[in-house]
């Protein structure tokens, strides 16, 4: 069974000038021990989906369609009080964007950790949380001295480090990583997509990986989903995707990567930008930048058909 | 020479470290954080030069002591052979007017209140005091053009919060190029961009710095894209240049382990792509007292002796103008 499956999910936000559909129909599945890239561009959704996981929407935000099922159990319906108790952090927990200000700066490092796990797990007594607090550093390569410094005594990617012993503090299945390693160095960001992948072999975690940027999924993960202005437009195999895109938008986001070692090319890019989701263009949403727009793209959403076997794409180019 | 547009020899900038009061007035000592030690290079006409390395390792400061936006410690700066670090302040303003700057964060870089309009003119007002308003509209409306941000007329009295972050950019490429400069600083213009964005902005400013004949200072921590950006590249770390030379040389037959390091730590876009089995350990020291010797050797996985701590490898010329700081190659002379 699925450790995670999201169903026909569609977020919409309120705000004064309108609704915002954030996500419309997404659907993935997730195995456990299994890593998936949630790509696209910003404002294309990616973390709009990943905090309903935890459904941790901000205030106008509404899950209007849809199921996720963790562990079998579907959670939109959960309300917030057994989402605290029995879901978040227990079973799904997440780093959060931006290492630098993602902590709490007047309270050590150490003590922000054993509050995580008090939290989650009122019973466990302050000194075994003070134990699992260095185990948990230690298992992400800090010092369990530095316990006691404070989040500006720690550089970037200690930081980093940190968040993520802090996300595993009370052992959850899946960890849902927002942009990791995106402020970082390219030396500290390989260390620290290293030890993403070492964690996720000995703890057999489930990974959601956020990124705009496609080499750092690539390094870490299985299976791959695109996202185009609140719709999955791609989804499978990581390595199917890279071999032969199908989708003219995931196309020409893998072309626009330069790659260090690939001849010295004519930098690619999308032309034109994403769409206004208070008022997204009909049809299939990247219809208004696709080279190969027909007039059934401007008309009808393309549904996700899978074209070979776990490979999913959602276009009207794909003969059904 | 005659190609050469800036020439920098032996340039220092060392911050004073505030101490607090008790420390300043009892202890002499003073503390430096030497962000910029003793690099020497030069820029040719019509090139694109790039500056890399880890943030902290002095590539910034840099580029804002080229263009005097911060007076350097000690070391020279020529532009076309005048050496600018003594210029005064009514001299370098001609000058600047042949220098420009693009910033990193274009969510910043623009003043809020100012129309894009405005902000591209700016420059003109400020350095070409003679140009009259019709003529500055008319300049303005061709930049704008140039940039592609088109119509001109429509995108005038936009205001910056109007924009997405690449029209932003271009605004920020507009207010740089308005003048015609020579010689500009561009300080990492893609790195807070989409990636799907990035290659346009950056093919509109290599074309206009065909178009102008102009040179570019490119600093960037991305060697992907410096790669296919950059004729020539100088790798940084802790104030240092490590090795520098023709981009291609550089990127495919890298000889310092730092720069082996950085390469072999960009992310690959292929999941069927095996990564080197060693990541270097730990992060860039501090350089308020950077190690002794040479300042790599802390985290350097070639080390190969006392030399390393001890002496300072100087940069030597290893063939084809590719120099490189580094004991294993030998010292100078």
């Amino acid at each position: 069974m699925a450790i995670l499956d999201v169903h026909d999910l569609s977020i919409r936000y309120t705000i004064g000038r309108g609704t915002v559909k954030a996500a419309e129909g997404v659907s993935f599945q997730l195995e456990k021990g299994e890593a998936m890239g949630l790509a696209g561009e910003s404002g294309c959704g990616k973390t709009t989906v990943a905090l309903s996981i935890l459904k941790i929407l901000p205030s106008n935000g509404k899950i209007i369609n849809g199921k996720i099922i963790i562990n079998g159990v579907d959670i939109v319906p959960i309300d917030d009080a057994k989402m605290r108790k029995d879901i978040r952090w227990k079973v799904v927990s997440m780093v959060f964007q931006g290492a630098m200000n993602a902590m709490n700066p007047l309270y050590k490092i150490g003590d922000q950790i054993v509050e995580a796990i008090k939290l989650h797990e009122p019973d466990v007594t302050k000194r075994e949380a003070k134990e699992r607090t260095a185990k948990l550093l230690e298992m992400v390569g800090i010092e369990p001295e530095r316990a006691d410094n404070y989040p500006h005594e720690f550089s970037g990617g200690m930081k980093q480090r940190a968040l993520i012993a802090m996300a595993l503090a009370n052992n959850p299945d899946l960890v849902i990583a927002d942009e990791p390693g995106t402020a970082l160095d390219v030396i500290v960001q390989a260390q620290v997509l290293r030890l993403m992948k070492e964690l996720k072999e000995r703890l057999n975690l489930s990974i959601i990986m956020i990124s705009h940027d496609l080499s750092l999924i690539a390094e870490v993960c299985q299976k791959l989903a695109i996202m185009y202005a609140g719709y999955i437009v791609e989804y499978g195999d990581i390595v199917k995707i890279f071999g032969e895109p199908v989708h003219p938008y995931t196309v020409d986001l893998i072309e626009s990567f330069p790659s260090i070692k690939a001849e010295k090319q004519e930098m690619v890019s999308i032309p034109g930008f994403p769409p206004d989701l208070l008022n997204p263009p009909s049809g299939c949403r990247f219809n208004p930048r696709c080279k190969y727009a027909m007039d059934v793209c401007k008309k009808e959403v393309p549904k996700l058909l899978e074209t070979s076997k776990n490979h999913y794409v959602s276009c009207h180019l794909v003969k059904r | 020479m005659a190609d050469l547009v800036m020439k920098i020899e032996n340039l220092k900038k060392w911050f004073p470290v505030s101490l607090g009061f008790f420390r300043t007035v009892f202890s002499k000592e003073q503390l430096f954080v030497r962000a910029v030690d003793d690099i020497s290079f030069d820029i040719r006409k019509g090139e694109i030069f790039g500056l890399a390395g880890e943030s902290g390792s002095g590539k910034t400061t840099t580029g804002r002591l080229l263009l005097r936006l911060i007076e350097s410690t000690s070391g020279k700066i020529y532009f076309h052979g005048q050496d600018i670090t003594t210029t005064g302040e009514e001299e370098m303003k001609v000058l600047r007017r042949n220098m420009q700057m693009i910033f990193q964060d274009p969510y910043e870089s623009l003043n809020p209140r100012m129309t894009v309009g405005d902000i591209a003119a700016e420059p003109l007002r400020l350095l070409e005091k003679s140009v009259d308003p019709g003529e500055v509209e008319k300049r303005v409306s061709q930049t704008l053009e140039d940039v592609e941000l088109t119509p001109a007329d429509e995108f005038f009295f936009r205001y910056p919060h109007e924009l997405s972050g690449g029209q932003r950019q271009r605004v920020a490429v507009a207010r740089a190029f308005v003048v015609n400069p020579e010689f500009i600083v561009a300080d990492e213009p893609v790195s807070m961009l989409d990636v799907s964005i990035r290659a346009e902005i950056l093919r509109l400013m290599m074309s206009l710095v065909q178009k102008h004949k102009g040179s570019f200072l490119y600093i960037t921590h991305d060697l992907a894209l410096s790669r296919h950006m950059c004729d020539r590249l100088a790798i940084m770390y802790l104030g240092k240049i490590m090795e520098w030379g023709d981009a291609e040389k550089i990127i495919f037959e890298p000889l310092h382990p730092y720069t082996k390091a950085l390469i072999e730590a960009v992310p690959i876009p292929d999941p069927t792509a095996h990564r080197a089995a060693t990541v270097i350990k730990g992060e860039i020291p501090s350089p308020v007292n950077p190690p002794p010797g040479c300042r790599f050797h802390t985290r350097c996985p070639s080390y190969i002796g006392d030399i390393c701590r001890t002496k300072e490898p100087q940069l030597i010329d290893v063939g084809k103008k590719h120099f490189v700081a580094c004991h294993l190659y030998g010292s100078e002379k």
